[in-house]
């Protein structure tokens, strides 16, 4: 899905951090969020996150790390009383409003859960279900659609003589890949990772990991991470959030080692959380 | 404590309640079964001398005749609750979908529920009337249809709750996986909820199934019985349910015989088609 690309770039600033060279594609201002109980989970968080990059959030279990990723593609709006008011600029557009279609928007700002969750189908149709609802391709270009979506996710080689085994077959960090590859078939330009690897064991989790260097190339990553390694590693810039709100934003690299406000330093170094 | 021996009073007490309460449970499970197995042996004795080929080629005989069979009461019985599985199966399941994937917190859907559970308890009879009352005698004769019309009535309930509750057994992240690709409500719904749920739906339609095949009541009220071959459903015809109850209280030796040939091809149908529903539940999930 093509928006306007035009960002005025003076404007563009994450809670004290500007990002002259980039492109953002996603841009998020004083953004709240509330559960059907009325409990805030989100308070005014600003932040933008940079096109082709992978932008992490680190923090606490219950911070609203993955309550803001699930507001970027209003994966909350299937839930009826939780509601997000502020704004959110998808290459300019407001994604929260009212107007925008929801099926489109989620077309294209992927997501990728905590728990690898196949579909009760083949390996191939797990893929071509997403590119069936917005894509009529004849039966090779299914076929040359699938084999590229498995390649990108690193699992095309491990699969490729068990298209039509059930999804449910495979091993834990298989289905997460093919959950990514999924995914990456609608052509999404963000993708959102929620704890994609917290299910996995080390292995799959380093193939993950690679997974994101490569798909930063094509992709703009948000990924939430419980673990503050992968998020050094992977990540080129990270978000603090604690309790519902944006500590401080920066680089991946600067916010590690020179940290500027105390509660990220004591969050990093291990006295907190 | 460092000894295995602990017999204080506590220990004791609790070791005698756990003996009562085992007791009690093994003394009601042997209860059930031997009731059980009582209506089988006797199915089955006095039954199986009335199951031969001419049960299946021959029609009811008439009052004093001799010999005869139940192949109309059979076919009878197979097209009405053919026509039943038709029209409960799309009902039954879309409305299941509807209070499983819509109805969370719409009024519509609480009365929905509600009037289903209603229905799950109402008595056949009840129904049975109900049918004979806009159908029956509106149109001025029994039939095949109101029969169908009436099981229809028993079965869908069953189906709207069994399809509810698999629905809901399926995980959240599946529908939001789904969701999370684009996909509008109504594709999760029927292309990944329902086949999630595929066999767990599909028991649910066989028990019904099983549930209605040995309704009696409603019928006597709707489809009657009709002494001759006929496959005309605007007609009154024969089942199996109604002619094992009317043979089984005449004075004739034939008729009582074929009552219980019948009594036992239903119960043997009704079981076999709740093992294949067990069987197939238990392969289907024991896959995932």
């Amino acid at each position: 899905m093509e928006v306007a690309t035009h960002v005025p770039q003076a404007a563009i600033r994450g809670n004290g951090v500007s990002f002259d060279q980039e492109r953002l594609a996603l841009e998020i201002k004083n953004l709240n969020f509330f559960y059907g109980n009325g409990f805030q989970g989100l308070k005014g968080i600003q932040l933008g996150i940079p096109e082709h990059k992978a932008t992490a959030f680190i923090g606490p279990s219950g911070c609203g790390k993955s309550t803001l990723l699930r507001t970027l593609n209003r994966m909350y709006s299937l839930y009826p009383g939780q509601r997000a008011e502020g704004e959110i600029l998808f290459y300019g557009k407001n994604i929260l409003d009212p107007s925008v279609d929801v099926n489109l928007l989620r077309a294209s700002i992927g997501m990728v859960f905590q728990k690898p969750t196949p579909f009760p189908m083949t390996i191939y149709e797990n893929i071509a279900f997403g590119v069936r609802l917005y894509e009529n391709l004849n039966k090779a270009d299914m076929d040359e659609r699938v084999e590229w979506a498995l390649a990108k996710a690193a699992l095309w080689g491990e699969v490729k003589d068990k298209l039509g085994q059930s999804g449910l077959s495979l091993s834990g960090g298989q289905q997460q890949r093919l959950c990514i590859a999924r995914s990456v078939a609608v052509k999404p330009s963000i993708l959102l990772l929620d704890e994609p690897t917290s299910a996995l064991d080390p292995i799959s989790t380093g193939k993950v990991e690679e997974l994101v260097h490569e798909l930063k190339r094509d992709y703009t990553i948000a990924i939430v991470t419980h673990n503050m390694q992968q998020a050094a590693r992977v990540s080129d810039y990270t978000a603090y959030m604690y309790l519902g709100e944006l500590i401080e934003f920066g680089a991946t690299e600067e916010l590690f080692f020179k940290p500027k406000r105390k509660e990220t330093e004591d969050y990093i170094t291990g006295r907190f959380g | 404590m460092n000894s295995l021996q602990a017999e204080t009073a506590l220990y004791k007490k609790r070791r005698a309640t756990n003996a009562i309460g085992l007791a009690l449970s093994m003394a009601a499970m042997v209860l059930g079964l031997v009731v059980l197995l009582w209506i089988l042996f006797v199915l089955l004795s006095k039954g199986l001398a009335a199951v031969d080929l001419n049960m299946f080629t021959r029609d009811t005989p008439a009052p004093g005749s001799e010999g005869g069979g139940l192949r109309n009461a059979i076919v009878g019985s197979l097209m009405m609750l053919g026509l039943t599985v038709l029209v409960s199966t799309p009902i039954g399941i879309l409305a299941g979908i509807y209070l499983a994937e819509y109805g969370d917190e719409s009024k519509t859907a609480e009365l929905t529920r509600f009037v289903t559970d209603i229905m799950l308890s109402a008595p056949s009879i009840v129904l049975g009337l109900f049918v004979y009352a806009i159908l029956v005698a509106p149109m001025g004769h029994f039939s095949g249809f109101a029969g169908s019309l009436a099981l229809s009535l028993i079965a869908i309930p069953v189906v709207v709750r069994t399809t509810e509750n698999m629905l809901r057994l399926v995980p959240g992240s599946l529908r939001e996986a789904a969701a999370a690709l684009g996909a509008p409500r109504w594709k999760v719904a029927l292309m990944i909820t329902l086949r999630a749920a595929k066999s767990g739906v599909i028991t649910g339609l066989l028990l019904a199934i099983a549930r209605v095949s040995g309704e009696t009541a409603p019928l006597l009220f709707t489809a009657l019985n009709n002494q001759f071959f006929s496959t005309n459903m605007s007609q009154p015809m024969a089942n199996l349910p109604v002619v094992i109850f009317q043979f089984a209280m005449s004075p004739y030796d034939n008729w009582i015989r074929l009552a219980w040939g019948g009594a036992l091809l239903i119960t043997l149908t009704v079981l076999a088609i709740n093992i294949v529903a067990r069987v197939f539940f238990r392969e289907k999930t024991a896959g995932h």
